[in-house]
């Protein structure tokens, strides 16, 4: 076992704990930025979709894993931040502005589902995301003036201090350099105050209350960030697709979100990434061994939503930490090997239930 | 005028009048205790204090000010804080995150600068982490800092929400049934704090407690309660005498 003597306070404040995040961190980010240089166009495309699907993942995760509201919708905001920023390229507005307006137009969105749905939560929530989604999505298919309906919306190459984006590398870096930032946003969220106060309002809305916290103000604030985060994925997802079609923002993206943040571990940011990964990963994985299935079940229609479905369930049964919380498990087995216990994980029992005063 | 005062307050859910015309008044700095058998409506009082149901009669008046409408997430910035019979703490937040949510009343930094994580956000969060280690050292919690809430015993889970109450820098502390849930030994520290608390940090302690050994060794007045009305109130001893406590203790009608 390692122990971290800590002898300021201020050591709690910072991004990396340890001396040796810093190093390890470091080291990924050095094998980010040489991977398109190693790698296949092909390759650096699809890391590119992961780093984009692990920006929405960090929104959604600020919303459902620490704040506890459960989203169906978010599919809905990746299209606002999409359509934003495609529309506003082609009126000839730079990168540099349509990208942040993508983020205020989302969040603004997110505002306008939030404040309607401050009392709800669970189920009831779920629900009323998931018309929200539907409506949007009926929003990006009807509104043909502006987002060109079914015939779809052709996205700009943008430009940044002269520099064409475009191509998987331009994408990626893009990507990389937005992701980074956003991680950074999240990392200031939850050590300040109002990350606090989201995972209070997660935990015992009634407590929340009694410490002061505003429930409307920070539940509103959660969903705008939330919402501006996967706006700002939307952007990017624009470029990744070239192309934007209304039926691309649908219910099974909204549930790859979720399963994001499910699988990834709730109420992790490490979660989010990891997530990202699976439910970037899993289509490419069903692709290769599809021909090789017995009885067909390759050709089965459904069989990816299904399989999502399906992990989705099993993580929610039997890992609930999700995949951080099994690599933390791992960590630890070999920190203290030979000395790992199965029970060292196991809760207390809880004596007694609280009382729920809602 | 008394520090804190209940006006014949009242509220009633459906047919049931759970508090009935209780009024009561709490001077500055005493221990005032809140007794009676169980569903006499205790709980409900507390709730009615912390602005979580609204009265249906009656006022409520702290420190000269009426606060009988005032939304419940600005009664902790009033100097009203409370513990809950059955816990109510962050489960899947650590020890320190506990006491640092007690910390919001006095957090209310620019959301941008917070965004940033600007220096004068580092700087706040350093000053609210040394007062939440002066209630960590109050209360002896340094070995649980950094334990997650679900981990730990439900003996420490009860200092950790008297510690986090204790974190907004109350004035009045409201504790619902504080040795509930502890053994002997841990009521008898329960009772220990509940003095250093009143005598050391000058808390007005508003407190709900079954246990009459507990009640006996801290409070200064006694108020008794049954079916949601006030039956007798005075010393520890006067009200231990009452014969309509010991009825209502003891079964018989009304
Ligand atoms: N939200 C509510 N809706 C309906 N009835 C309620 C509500 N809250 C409390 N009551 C009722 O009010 C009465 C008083 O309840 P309260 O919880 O205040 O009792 P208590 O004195 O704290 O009892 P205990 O010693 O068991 O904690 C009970 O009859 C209870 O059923
Ligand atoms: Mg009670």
């Amino acid at each position: 076992m390692r122990y971290l003597f800590k002898t300021r306070y201020e050591q709690d404040l910072r991004i990396a704990r340890q001396p040796s995040d810093l190093f390890w961190y470091g080291l990924l980010l050095a094998v980010m930025v040489v991977f398109p240089i190693v790698a296949g166009e092909f390759y650096v495309g699809e890391v590119a979709g992961v780093l984009i699907f692990a920006v929405a993942g960090v929104g959604l995760m600020l919303l459902t894993g620490y704040t506890g509201l459960v989203s169906l919708g978010h599919a809905a905001f990746l299209g606002i931040g999409a359509y934003t920023n495609a529309v506003l390229l082609a009126q000839g507005v730079p990168f540099a502005i349509t990208l942040p307006t993508s983020f205020v137009v989302t969040a603004l969105a997110g505002i306008a589902i939030g404040v309607p749905t401050l009392r709800m939560s669970g189920l009831y929530l779920a629900i009323a995301t998931l018309a929200f989604g539907s409506i949007i999505g009926n929003v990006f298919s009807k509104w043909n003036s502006v987002t060109g309906g079914f015939d779809g919306f052709p996205v700009q190459t943008p430009t940044i201090l002269g520099f064409r984006i475009q191509g998987a590398n331009g994408i990626y870096y893009t990507s990389l350099v937005v992701l980074i930032f956003v991680l950074w946003l999240a990392a200031n969220i939850l050590r300040s105050p109002l990350g606090r106060a989201m995972v209070a309002i997660r935990d015992s809305e009634i407590s929340a209350q009694s410490m002061g916290i505003h429930l409307a103000k920070y539940k509103t604030i959660a969903f705008a960030l939330s919402a501006g985060i996967t706006g700002l994925a939307g952007a990017l997802f624009a470029h990744y697709v070239r192309h934007l079609a209304p039926d691309a923002f649908d219910i099974l993206l909204s549930i790859q979100f979720v399963t994001i943040v499910f699988i990834g571990g709730l109420g992790s940011i490490h979660g989010a990434i990891f997530g990202a990964i699976f439910v970037r990963l899993l289509p490419q994985a069903i692709a290769i061994v599809r021909d090789d299935l017995p009885f067909g079940i390759g050709r089965m229609p459904g069989l990816e939503p299904s399989l999502f479905g399906l992990f989705l369930v099993l993580f929610i049964l039997f890992e609930p930490g999700g995949l951080y919380g099994r690599w933390l498990k791992l960590k630890q087995y070999f920190r203290s090997f030979p000395m790992y216990k199965g029970s060292t994980f196991k809760r207390q029992k809880a004596y007694a239930k609280s009382e729920r005063l809602r | 005028m008394s520090y804190f005062e209940a006006k014949s307050i009242a509220v009633r859910f459906g047919g049931i009048r759970a508090v009935d015309d209780v009024s009561f008044d709490v001077n500055k700095g005493e221990v005032f205790c809140i007794i009676g058998p169980n569903g006499a409506g205790k709980t409900t009082i507390f709730n009615l204090i912390s602005r979580i149901y609204n009265v249906t009669d009656g006022k409520l008046v702290f420190d000269g000010q009426d606060f009988t409408k005032m939304p419940a997430h600005r009664i902790a910035g009033l100097g009203i804080a409370r513990t809950f019979q059955n816990i109510e703490l962050f489960a899947n937040a650590s020890v320190l995150q506990n006491l640092l949510i007690g910390r919001h009343t006095h957090a209310q930094a620019n959301l941008l600068a917070q965004l940033c994580f600007l220096p004068s956000t580092r700087r706040a969060e350093i000053g609210h982490r040394e007062k939440v280690e002066d209630v960590i050292d109050f209360l002896e919690l340094q070995r649980y800092r950094d334990t997650l809430i679900a981990n730990l015993p439900y003996g420490v889970r009860k200092i950790v929400e008297l510690g986090r109450a204790l974190c907004t820098e109350p004035k009045i502390l409201l504790l619902d049934e504080p040795s509930s849930g502890l053994n002997a030994e841990e009521t008898e520290v329960m009772g220990f704090w509940i003095e250093d608390i009143q005598k050391d940090l000058g808390i007005t302690v508003i407190m709900v407690e079954h246990d009459m050994s507990l009640v006996t060794a801290v409070a200064n007045r006694v108020m008794a309660l049954n079916y949601g009305k006030v039956l007798a109130m005075g010393t520890p001893a006067e009200v231990q005498r009452d014969p309509e406590v010991i009825r209502a203790y003891l079964g018989g009608d009304p």
